[in-house]
Parts: C-alpha cells; structure tokens; sequence
C-alpha cells in the first residue's frame, strides 16, 4: 500500500487543481446540441469576452421543472438561469419556484427606446418568463425514402399504406394528441374543446394507436434529425431549427412539412433563492443576452424566430453563409398558414393527468 | 474432463456436442467486448462494419474517434473526473472495508450474521433506490452537485466489495503462522507486518481495485448526483448513448476494455502470489 | 490489529474448562469465569470497534436517507401546509352540501397567504392532480381573490360556478391528512374515488402493477436464461484441468470487469436494426434488406443485454461448488452400472444445488432493480419498475412521492429475496473471481 498510495495522492490532485474557481460563474441550464450551440454563440461566448464570466452549460431543461422543484424544495438552488418552455414556466412561476421578473427594469429597451413589454411579441412574455424564440414542432421527413413526394398533411401521416415506414414522435402527450385529433378530423381550432372532455381524449388515444407499432420515440431534440439520417425512422416529429441544421450543415435530405405546425414560446427563467450577487449577475447576463441584436444574432445560428419584435428585420443570413433565414423561420407566412399556437393553458391544467395516461399506454 | 476410454458412439457424440455448445456460450459472453474494438476504428461514422473494413482495406481504419476523444474538453474533464472520484473513493473505501473485515474475521465478533448482511446491502439495494435517496439527503444538506456526495455515494457502494475480498483472504488465514511467529520471538507489531500483513496485501488490493470499477463504472448515481462540474465519463456516455451515437463511444468504450484487462491481469497475478505465499499450489 | 494474535482458544474449550475449573481463581484472586467473561466481552468490543467506523458511515449516509425516503412515500403535507385555514374549518364539515361561509372564508384568507408567498401554486398543483382544471379555478380565483368582499362563499359562486362542486371539496377533506396511504395505493392500480371508498384505477391509467409483474418475469426468464447458459460452462470449468480452466475463467472474468456500459454499448451495435447482427443476416441473404429483424428497443434486448451481464454472477457461484464435488464420485457411480446420464442427474446435480440457489438468488435479486440497461435497449416494452421511477423522479409531472412508494415496495421484495440468500446460503459466502 505504501508504494501505491503517493501515487494514488497524485492522480486525485488533477482535477482538483484544473477545477480551481475563477472569477464569476454561471449556470446556463438548455436543451443542448444545436440550440446551446447557438445560445453559446449568440449570447454566451460574447457575454464571456465581454465580462470574463464563466458559463457552464448543462442540458437539463428536458427536465428543467422537476430539477427547479427539488433544488427548491432541498434549498439548495444550483441553476442561475434556466431556459424553459412557456407552460412549465407558467407552473414554475404559479408554485413560486422562479422569481417574478420586471421586464421594463431588468431587460433593455427597443433600439428605438421601446419598452421591453411593448417590444417583446403580445401573448410571449410571462409574469416570470423572458421569451427568446418562437419555434415550431412539426413533421418531417426523409425524401429519399419518398421518392413519389412525402406526405403533404398530418392526415397523411397516419396514412400507413401510402406512406409506410417507421414514425419518430416524442415521448410526450403534448402535441401528439393535438395532431391525432386533426388527423381524425378535429377542425384546428376545437382541439383544445374536445381534448377537454373524457370522449375526445379517448378518441386521441385511439388515432394514436393505430400508428403505435410503427412508432420509436424520441427525449431529446438532438435525437428525431439522427433518426431520419439513420433510417431507422422515415418521418419525424421534430423542431424546426433541428431539420434545418441537418439541412444546411450536413447536407441530409430533409424535408419540413410546415401543415398544422404547432408553435410555442421558449425562453429564460430564473430559480428563486438566488443570492444578491449572483443575483446582479444574472440580470446582468439577462439584460445582455435578451437585447434586440443577440436575439437577431441567434437566427444567424438556428432557424428560429426571434421573440422581439425588433430583431425581426435584423434577421439576416445563416452565419458564413448566402442562406436568407427568413423564409426558414416558423412565423414565415408560407410556413405560418395552418399553425397551430400550443395551449399552455390547457397543458397546465390537463398535463399531469393526460401524460399518466400517455405513459400508461406507452408501457401497456 | 477428458473422454473416457470406455465412452460410447453415443458419449463421444454428446462430448463434442457439449464442447461446441460451451464454445459458443464463450462466444456469447466475450463476442460483443471483442467487437467493438474494431469499431472504434472505423472510419465513417457508422456503428457498423464497411465494406472498406471486411476487405481489411487500410483506408477503412482510422484514428479519428479517439483524436475526437482525446482532443474535446469536455471528455477529458470527465475522464478526470471519473479517475479523480473513483480513486478518493477507492481509498476510503478500502480503509473502511479492510477494517471492518479484520474486526468481521474474528471469533468473537457478535451479531456477525447480521452485521455481515447490513454491510454488503449496498451491493444488492437496486441503484435507483439508492440513487433517489442518496439525491434527496445530500440536496437538504446542500452538498448535491459536489465532488464529496459523490465521493461518500461511491464509497458505500464500493465498500461491500473490499468487506468480501478481505473477508474471503482473511478466511483462509492460517492462525498458526501467527503462533510460530511468536513463538519464534517476533513482537506483536513485527508479526502484524511481517507476517499478517503480506498475507493479507493481496485481498485488500484485490478490495481496492474492486472498489475502484465499481465508482469508475457507476452511471445512476451520478447521474442525480452529478453536476456539470462533476460529470463523470459514465454521464456523458449514457446521454451519448440516448442521444447521438457516434463511434466516439466505442473508442473510450475500447479504452475501458483496456483498463478491465489491466485490472483482471493484476487480479490474476495477485492470486497467484496469494496462493503461492500460503503454500497453495499455483495454478 | 495486531490483536488477531491474542485469541487462542475455542469455544468449546473454553467452556469446558469452565465447568471443571468451577474453583479455579486468576493470579489476582478474581474467579476465573468472570475474568474470562471479561476477557471475552472485551474482544467482543475490540472486533465491534474495527467494523463500527464503517457501520455508522452506513448508517448515516445510506440507511438514514433510504428511510427518509421511505417516510416521504406516506407524506402529504401540501394541502394541510398551504391551506392550513381551509384545513381547520373543513374538518366539520358533513361533505354532502356546499360548505357553508365559514369554509370559503378560511379558503379566501389561505388564498391571500398563499398569493403573498407565492405558495398558493403548490396546493393548486397537488389538487390539480386529482382534479385536471383545479389549478387554472384556484389560481384565477387567487388572482381576485385581494378585490372580493364577504360573503365569501356567494363571492366565490360568483367567481365560478365549480366552486359549488361536492368532489372538489371532498378531495381538499381527504387530502388534509398529513399521512396518507394514497401513493402506495397509485403505485398498485388504486385510488379513492370521491366518497374516499378504495377503488381500482380506470383501466387507461393502470401501469405499474403490470410493469411490476414484467420485471418479474423478465428477470425469472434472465434467470432461467442465466442457468441454462451458466451451468454447462462452470462445469466445464470445474472439471477441465486448472491450467486450461483458469484460461477460460478469464472469458468469464472479462465481462465481469468490464463496464456495464460497455457492455450495453456493444449490444446496441450487434442488436440494432442497422448493426452487426442484421448486417450479417442481410449479407448471408436470410432477410431482405428491408426485412431487418427489430433485436433491441424492446423485451429481446433487454432478456439478450442482462443475461450477457448477469452471466458470470450466475456461473461463479456454480464454478466455486462444482470445484468442490470430487470426480470420483461420478466414476463411482459409473462403475456401479450407472449411464453417463444417471450419474449426472441423480449424483452430480443434486450436489451443485447450493450453487445453483446462490447463483440464482443473487442473479435475480440483481436483475429486478436493473435501470440502465433496460433503459438503452428497452425501448417501451423492456423497461422495468426501476426506469418507471426514474420517470417519477423527472418530467414537469414528476411525483416525487410515487417514485418514493414505487421504490419502497420495490425495496421490500429486493430484501425478502436478500433475506431469503442469507438464509440459505449467507452472505459470507460471497466471493469473486
């Protein structure tokens, strides 16, 4: 043992001396993959050289509600700034788990001296919420393995005989009922009505399993891309700015079809029980990272619509490239014409119950 | 295990027929560790043989996924991190278990059984459970997302390993060489170095290579326990298994290999210096 | 340490000198029992001080926070915590009509509490649960609640009409219980419906009895996977010549030390649709290109990837008994006129039960917690009870608490199979390699 243990003393001192902290830190909980990369290339990497900060990225918001409740509930809060979808922020911010923002006294104003509250797109910015993006979810596909031309509507979709093969959706109730109950005939607008009652969940339920055995699911945004390149799935529900990326950056021979997309709004909250100091740098980072150019700057990375509506004729090309990203943007009126806005309201109230029963007819 | 010479048309069938069947069971176990060690080397990247590679073709090989290892940040901090916890794990670990075997070994030791059962639960509580709970505790005492609640995590489920391997070497121990030593003039400490603790060396490395696996291997716990400061490489692997599969995996998959190959070889060399020192017949 | 030196008697000597040397005394006149007796209860102390560190390390840092956990599954301070007004005023209440001003007043004050510390959420997450809409009433009733004036009861009717319904209130009754038995209930496909009677959950939400009766057939079929697979190796092994069998240990040895998720790794390049294994059937022409045989994402992943990793747990345990079973035993019964077969049955197999009973306790004692394998090859039919608390434990519908039963109840039959080992086998008699 006495010769082994210097020796053991000297691997365990490594890390620790690499750890060693260094001026301010922050942790930036997102979705990771593509989206973090733009976060990091819009907002972090230029906040860092501007301020010396250090960020740590973690991508957890997968899991962001559940992580903000036990970190809340042990005292013990370890995430700085979170970014989040709109309906769990709503939950967040009910259960009092994130701080209530003063968006006119912690966000920049407009570049024409526009208050944040009227600068930001109505409906997007929540008691507790800082909107980033708007972005889409909707299918996709593989075009080599519909060499006739994919499918054109989500009815199409359930359309097994004319379009056969493996179907990527995500292992979430959300939007998956939405769009079987349009497949089954549901007008856009009555979604929401007939999910409400016990029938129309059951007729969700139903359309969705006349599809089951030919669907894989999906966790992470990174995955439904990966799954069409692999072929291990021909059409895919995923987000718009993944499809692009894999487009643009890897060439691969996608296609979006924008019928019935459903949009929403993501963007940043913050964990109660911050300290003062990291506190001021939190509003720091957020007064920076939401301003009208690193919003307009994001698009550069990703094909999503910034959430101010200043930023949108700054929307320019796809960084290092020719691209244009306005008609690739979700709120592109070609794109926009059947969008489906996704009912934070709704999920708020029904989510727990209907992702029991998902879950429930997942194992079944 | 050799074929009688009195064996039947019959037996000498089913002997061959088993000797296939053992054979291939072999296969089952060993096969899908031998096959990734070529994958790794692939050089598109796919989780699959190219026909580049079937034909033994160089340009089918490449280096670049463990370049791609080896030159990201994020996966030697986490390498670091895995070797930084699994070793301060190792360590306290083995002096836990060691001495909890010596004071288990002996006569006198009361409620044994039960003891015994208490300190090996750790091995057989599913790591869920002790994943959720450990979480939970070390979050109220704010010290989730820190090295030493993973350190602390790690060391209780290492150190039923130590508690066996010791045990086991101590159960062997031959209580005369103590009384010969003694008699032959040697005090209690010179007999306790000399003599005991040479015997005992190989079981409580044996302990603390296992201690070490274990940590260095351990995805759940750290998987709740982990922040981003900690991530060990096991995190990073599972979301890289859930998430984009990329032949980078086989590569620090392969490395693993290596290191298990290692660790069983010192296992084997210690057994058989064990053996030899008690008078066994080596093998 | 050095004190393993110091005992040199046995027990059975020491008690019957006892009983012969009834007068006998010690140097310093103290009767000899007693002096033994001390001397005994002192090793006794000295072999305690050596295990104790490890003991209370276990304790405190791992059976306290599993008994933490356990008392979160019965805990349910929510309503009780957050409408604690509400909770005092509705105990009298008969639960057959609307409840009368006094409720709604103790309602509207909690209400005013609860939006100044931002908790008011919390109790209207924990309704909303069992009532999908409650939240969305209790929160925009929150938000007026500042402007209403008294009554508060026609204030609130006013507000929204739900606030008449009986199931509403019955549930804020049930729910101010601080202690409650409805997470294990949830966790067996129970519930109580609104009279509090114990009813079975509606058929479309019932998962975790079936996925408890999953885990255990899949880890009885690993077992029985484990056995057929384990059993002729470790003969082999046993009966081969040292040299050639220590060659071959290390086949099973490899596996043992390799990291779980290496191993899982490589059984998603050999099972999955584009892998190793369909490569190799496409090639030799036995499926179409398109007829790729699905090996993974679901129960034949997760029995193929678990039977490869509890292998060796099966087969070492066997190995250690068969070594010990002397070949002459088998010639023995061969030169009494026994077949190949007979002997084999009726002499060798019987002697390699307590192997075989340890093999398969531990394998299936290991396999019913597994959580990382089924999760990356089990798809959604080859997940276990372990993945479903995993999925408890994270989600913007996470429950804490239900993950907490599911995983005691799972603890509990981990600990009878435990008990049952040590019963049978003991614990000490665990080895590797």
């Amino acid at each position: 043992m006495k010769r082994i243990l210097p020796i053991l003393a000297a691997t365990a001192l490594i890390p620790a001396a690499a750890l060693a902290a260094e001026g301010d830190q922050l942790t930036i909980v997102s979705w990771g993959g593509a989206y973090t990369n733009s976060q990091v290339k819009a907002y972090h990497e230029p906040y860092s050289e501007k301020t010396g900060t250090e960020i740590f990225n973690e991508d957890k918001s997968a899991n962001a509600l559940a992580g903000i409740r036990s970190q809340v509930e042990a005292g013990n809060v370890t995430w700085d700034v979170v970014d989040m979808l709109q309906a769990d922020a709503q939950r967040a911010c009910d259960e009092g788990l994130i701080m209530r923002i003063p968006h006119d006294e912690w966000l920049a104003p407009g570049p024409d001296g526009a208050k944040p509250t009227d600068d930001f797109i109505e409906g997007t910015l929540g008691e507790c919420f800082v909107p980033q993006i708007l972005y889409a979810t909707m299918f996709a596909y593989n075009t080599d393995a519909f060499p006739d031309g994919g499918p054109k509507t989500v009815k199409d979709i359930w359309d097994l005989e004319k379009f056969p093969g493996t179907r990527a959706l995500q292992k979430i109730p959300q939007k998956n009922l939405e769009w079987a109950l349009i497949a089954d005939g549901v007008p856009a607008d009555e979604v929401y009505d007939v999910l409400e009652t016990r029938e129309g969940q059951d007729r969700a339920f139903a359309k969705l399993d006349e599809i089951k055995d030919n669907v894989i699911w999906w966790s992470e945004g990174a995955q439904p891309p990966q799954m069409l390149a692999d072929e291990e799935a021909v059409i895919a529900t995923a987000y718009n700015g993944r499809i692009f990326n894999a487009q643009v950056n890897e060439d691969q021979p996608f296609k979006i079809m924008w019928d019935h997309q459903m949009f929403e709004v993501d963007g940043w909250v913050v964990p109660v029980d911050q300290g003062d100091d990291n506190l001021k740098l939190i509003k720091d980072y957020l007064y920076f990272a939401t301003d009208t150019q690193r919003l307009a700057d994001q698009a550069k990375y990703i094909s999503y619509a910034p959430a101010r509506k200043s930023s949108v004729p700054e929307v320019g090309m796809l960084e290092g490239t020719e691209i244009d990203m306005k008609p690739h943007m979700p709120t592109n009126p070609e794109n926009f014409k059947t969008a489906v806005q996704f009912n934070t309201e709704f999920w708020a109230d029904y989510g727990d119950q209907l992702e029991e029963r998902f879950n429930a007819w997942l194992a079944q | 295990m050799a074929l009688p010479t009195y064996a039947g048309t019959g037996e000498r069938v089913w002997y061959y027929t088993y000797r296939v069947i053992c054979a291939l069971i072999f296969l089952f176990l060993i096969g899908p560790i031998i096959v990734i060690v070529p994958l790794s080397f692939n050089a598109e990247p796919y989780f699959t043989f190219t026909k580049q590679m079937l034909s033994f073709n160089p340009q089918g090989y490449s280096l670049r996924w463990y370049e791609a290892l080896l030159s990201s940040e994020e996966w030697l901090h986490s390498i670091r991190n895995s070797f930084f916890i699994a070793t301060s794990s190792a360590i306290v670990s083995t002096t836990l278990g060691t001495l909890a075997a010596l004071g288990l070994s002996r006569r006198n030791m009361p409620y044994r059984a039960f003891i015994t059962a208490v300190l090996i639960s750790p091995m057989i509580v599913p790591l869920i459970i002790t994943a959720a709970a450990l979480f939970s505790f070390y979050a109220r005492l704010n010290l989730a997302n820190t090295f030493f609640s993973i350190i602390m995590a790690h060391v209780v489920l290492g150190t039923p390993f130590v508690v066996i391997t010791v045990t086991a070497s101590l159960s062997g121990f031959d209580q005369q060489l103590v009384r010969a030593s003694q008699s032959l003039g040697a005090n209690q400490v010179t007999t306790f170095f000399k003599i005991i603790l040479p015997l005992l060396l190989p079981g409580v490395i044996a302990g603390a290579l296992f201690a070490f696996i274990t940590s260095l291997d351990e995805v759940v716990v750290v998987l709740f326990l982990a922040g981003p400061e900690q991530t060990p490489m096991t995190v990073r692997m599972f979301s890289g298994l859930r998430e984009e599969i990329s032949p980078t995996i086989l590569a620090l998959a392969t490395i693993l290999v290596g290191i298990s190959i290692l660790l069983l070889s010192t296992m084997e060399l210690l057994r058989r210096s064990s053996e030899r020192q008690r008078g066994m017949t080596p093998g | 340490m050095a004190d393993i030196t110091a005992d040199g008697y046995s027990p059975a000597r020491d008690e019957e000198d006892e009983a012969q040397d009834k007068a006998l005394t010690t140097a310093d006149g103290t009767p000899l029992k007693i002096s033994l007796r001390r001397s005994q209860a002192r090793q006794r102390r000295r072999a305690f001080y050596l295990v104790a560190p490890l003991l209370a390390f276990l304790v405190v840092t791992f059976g306290w926070p599993i008994a933490q956990m356990t008392f979160r599954s019965i805990h349910n301070p929510e309503v009780a915590n957050y409408l604690p007004e509400t909770s005092a005023a509705i105990a009298d209440w008969s639960g057959d009509d609307v409840p009368d001003e006094e409720v709604f007043a103790a309602m509207a004050r909690d209400m005013k509490t609860g939006v100044e510390d931002r908790t008011i959420g919390r109790a209207a997450a924990r309704i909303n649960r069992e009532i999908p809409g409650a939240r969305s009433l209790v929160m925009s009733t929150a938000r007026d609640v500042e402007e209403m004036s008294p009554p508060y009861r026609d204030a609130f009717l006013a507000e929204d009409e739900d606030w008449a319904d009986l199931e509403f209130w019955r549930l804020i009754k049930r729910e101010t219980r601080i202690l409650t038995p409805a997470y294990y209930l949830l966790a067996l496909d129970f519930e109580y419906n609104t009279r509090g009677e114990i009813v079975e959950r509606p058929e479309v939400y019932q998962v975790y009895r079936l996925l408890f009766w999953r885990t255990a057939w899949m880890s009885m079929a690993i077992t029985g996977l484990c056995i057929l697979l384990g059993y002729p190796i470790a003969h082999l092994l046993a009966t081969l010549p040292l040299r050639k069998s220590n060659l071959l240990m290390i086949l099973v040895l490899l596996p043992f030390w390799t990291s779980l998720l290496v191993r899982t790794s490589a059984w998603i390049v050999l099972l999955q649709q584009q892998g190793v294994i369909n490569d190799l059937l496409v090639w030799a022409n036995i499926v179409g290109d398109d007829g790729r045989v699905r090996m993974i994402y679901n129960q034949i992943g997760t029995i193929i990837a678990m039977t490869h990793i509890l292998l060796p747990f099966m087969i070492l345990p066997l190995y250690s008994v068969m070594k010990t079973i002397p070949p002459s035993y088998m010639r023995a019964a061969r030169s009494l006129g026994a077949t190949q077969f007979t002997a084999f049955t009726k002499i060798y197999m019987p002697l390699t039960i307590p192997g075989l009973a340890a093999g398969v306790l531990l394998v299936f004692i290991l396999a019913i917690g597994y959580y990382i394998t089924p999760a990356l090859v089990g798809g959604e039919s080859g997940i276990f009870i372990s993945n479903l608390i995993a999925q408890n434990m994270q989600g913007s519908s996470a429950q804490l608490k239900l993950a907490s039963a599911l995983a005691t109840i799972l603890l509990v039959a981990v600990l009878v199979f435990y008990w049952l080992f040590n019963k049978l086998i003991g614990v000490d008699r665990l080895k590797f390699g």
